[in-house]
């Protein structure tokens, strides 16, 4: 009965919101519409649609897979301050970085979706219906610890909000454990995606054993980074609260997450370039180019200038201090990781091909439509979440008779 | 058989399950309100599609549903490409492990056996084409070295100075890393060294594409284009029988072939007899001859797959 009726009053706050909650949800629609007609295209004549062929056969809807892992995984950053540490200031936004969770593993999976090449045979990947090859398979190992992960957000999030609802503080003994569990879940997410390629042999871009620290490294770099333009842009535009002592916390956290990745990266090349074995063909591929073929060079050095960039404004407090250095920074981070980790990651593992062909592969428009579209999703997820979320949060969305004080109140009891 | 081709959901259920459990109502419920959905978002037949979630792993399917399996796709592709298409599934013959030998010194980069193989096992001819054997051009001065060779040569004739010439097909390895990152175990090496894909169970994601260190995996990027008058009917449904669009395919020893005693359609197009054939436990066969008296490699054997395909200079 409670729960139908928080149902019924979340439903009804999807819908309801200011012209510019309006208007930007129809953004995110008109995002999905165009992802639709690509896909559409793609599901019709195949993945010929696609640049991807058998030289390198993932490409870009895996690159965005893998750095939306890193965005999701990064809400533990939030959960680990808030829920162990009690630092007051970050509690109240430990919801928000659920919710973003929840966002990027939507994305996520419907990157693997679009990704298949028979999605209609997806059950086949379920125990049940399906035949998961567990435990040799990296990725039915990546399929459960995504849902799982996904699942665990949903659970804590629901829970905290509808007890919230009901002007009730959440129950403690049941979300300490799921929260406490959620740490190496997040982790665990990430480093299962980083043995999807840390595991090929066939591959040696990424058959390294640094593969899964750098991934948790830019991982801690790009999701704080979405985080602290989410708040900035959340306290303008609703009623919620968030402190500058939080963002703060944030960036200094991701100052050195950035060094540790950048330190990794430099071990990396060091070892490339200094052993000069045959292997050194895909570093090159990256960063100098072969021969005629320099598709990715822009794009690797624009990477690593964002990324020290930002450094350099998250390790001074100064630059962390002043919102506009702050926000050019975070963007800046978001722009190198996206790189590093999307188009920089997966296309020199597989260029040159392991029968030494160069096949330079840029996304094509279908690839780019279909992007947009389920990061159009995505944030419509994150945006309907939010919108019923944050009066919650702050007591005006309540069931009736129940108490109105905001959620952060009560927990400071 | 033929009669069972357009069975309704209900009856095809009932039947598959009578040696087990019935099927309960909720099963068939939860199948079918799946199938239609799917079938809403993708614009399919609701039929075909829920055809497909009921579809079970090869290796639980009981005999009988086997059969009825072949015989629908046989009659579907008799019916598509004009001929008497057969469709078998034959076992792997006990005592038989099958190896490849390749003559370097004698291969000379023709081609015959790409084409031969692509004829014989149903390839996509054109966009996508699909090809189960590369030919690598070499620089003699160089030796094996991937990072100076190339698929594209295309010379009057064949073979040019300062040139040698490497075929590369699946090494059905020992080891294989691509059934290994199959998330579905829709790959799987079989007792007699061969290394199958269930075309209807793949679920096309290219893990085992981006595992294989000898490119010997194709994905059909789209539709594969297979000629009716060009369609060989004799096929084996783990081998040479056509696939669909979004599946992953590769050489298997022409195992629609070789597990009736015959050779692989590349060893016998061979002109210059660079392609050797046979069973690894037999002594007299010709692979064991090639293994008796020459020195074989296998190709990037750091890597530890341990391949069932031997190259060697036999001069």
């Amino acid at each position: 009965m409670g729960i139908l009726e928080f149902l019924k009053g979340a439903a009804r706050q999807v819908v309801t919101g200011g012209k510019a909650y309006k208007a930007w949800v129809a953004v995110l629609v008109g995002m999905m519409v165009i992802g639709l007609v690509g896909y559409a295209n793609q599901w019709q004549g195949g993945l010929i649609a696609t640049n991807m062929r058998d030289q390198v056969t993932w490409a870009f809807y895996i690159g965005n897979f893998t750095f939306l892992v890193g965005v999701a995984a990064a809400a533990v950053l939030l959960v680990v301050p808030a829920y162990v540490y009690h630092w007051k200031p970050i509690k109240e936004v430990v919801v928000l970085g659920e919710l973003l969770a929840i966002s990027a593993l939507t994305m996520c999976l419907t990157f693997i979706l679009v990704d298949m090449g028979r999605p209609d045979r997806l059950t086949h990947i379920m125990p049940g219906p399906g035949n998961p090859n567990w435990p040799d398979s990296m990725l039915s190992w990546d399929a459960l610890v995504l849902n799982l992960y996904l699942m665990l957000n949903l659970v804590v999030v629901v829970h905290i909000l509808y007890r919230a609802y009901r002007g009730q503080d959440y129950a403690k003994w049941f979300v300490v454990p799921l929260v406490l569990f959620s740490i190496p879940a997040a982790v665990g997410i990430h480093t299962v995606t980083a043995f999807l390629y840390a595991g090929m042999a066939a591959r040696p871009y990424w058959n390294a054993g640094i593969l899964a620290p750098k991934f948790i490294a830019s991982a801690f770099c790009s999701g704080p980074a979405v985080m602290i333009i989410l708040f900035q842009i959340l306290r303008k535009t609703t009623a919620i609260e968030i402190k500058d002592e939080a963002i703060q916390k944030v960036a200094e956290l991701m100052a050195y997450a950035m060094f540790f990745n950048l330190f990794l990266l430099g071990a990396e090349i060091f070892k490339e370039y200094y052993s000069h074995t045959e292997h050194l063909l895909y570093t090159q591929y990256l960063w100098q180019g072969i021969g005629t073929h320099k598709a990715l060079v822009p794009y690797a050095w624009f990477s690593l200038a964002c990324s020290v960039t930002a450094f350099l404004i998250f390790v001074t407090p100064a630059g962390r201090k002043n919102w506009t250095t702050l926000n050019i920074g975070a963007v800046l981070i978001f722009s190198g990781v996206y790189i590093e980790k999307g188009m920089g990651l997966v296309i020199p593992g597989m260029t040159p091909d392991t029968l030494g062909e160069i096949y330079e592969y840029q996304p094509s428009a279908t690839e780019w439509m279909v992007a947009v579209g389920v990061f159009g999703m995505g944030g419509l997820v994150f945006t309907t979440l939010v919108n019923v979320a944050v009066p919650i949060m702050m007591g005006t969305l309540r069931a009736k008779g129940a108490s109105t004080v905001p959620m952060g109140a009560e927990a400071t009891h | 058989m033929s009669q069972h081709d357009r069975l309704p959901i209900v009856q095809d259920a009932a039947e598959g399950c009578e040696a087990a459990a019935p099927p309960s109502r909720r099963d068939f419920l939860r199948t079918a309100a799946a199938g239609a959905v799917i079938a809403a978002v993708s614009g399919c037949k609701p039929d075909a599609v829920v055809e497909e979630l009921q579809r079970r792993h090869l290796t639980e399917l009981s005999k009988d549903r086997l059969q009825e399996m072949l015989g629908k796709l046989e009659k579907k592709w008799s019916a598509e490409y004009g001929k008497d298409v057969k469709v078998g599934l034959r076992p792997p013959m006990p005592g038989v492990n099958f190896a490849y030998g390749l003559d370097l010194s004698r291969c000379i980069g023709c081609r015959r056996c790409v084409y031969a193989c692509v004829k014989e096992n149903n390839q996509s001819r054109k966009n996508p084409q699909i090809q189960w054997i590369r030919v690598l051009q070499m620089d003699k001065e160089r030796g094996v070295s991937l990072e100076h060779a190339t698929p594209y040569y295309n010379p009057e004739k064949v073979p040019e100075p300062g040139h040698f010439y490497m075929p590369v097909q699946c090494q059905q390895c020992r080891h294989p890393p691509c059934t290994k990152v199959c998330p579905v175990k829709a790959t799987w090496k079989e007792p007699d060294g061969i290394v199958v894909i269930d075309y209807d169970w793949c679920i096309g994601c290219r893990c085992c594409t981006a595992a294989c260190p000898y490119g010997a995996r194709k994905f059909n990027w789209a539709e594969p284009k297979l000629p009716a008058a060009e369609m060989n009917p004799v096929t084996d449904y783990l081998g040479n029988r056509p696939r669909p669009m979004g599946v992953v395919e590769k050489c298997t020893f022409c195992l629609q072939r070789t597990r009736t005693g015959r050779y692989p359609a590349c060893v016998e197009i061979c002109p210059v007899g660079a392609r050797k054939f046979g069973n690894l436990l037999d002594p007299e066969s010709e692979i064991r001859q090639v293994m008796d008296r020459k020195r074989v490699f296998v190709f990037k054997e750091e890597l530890a797959t341990e391949p069932q395909f031997y190259y060697f200079y036999a001069t």
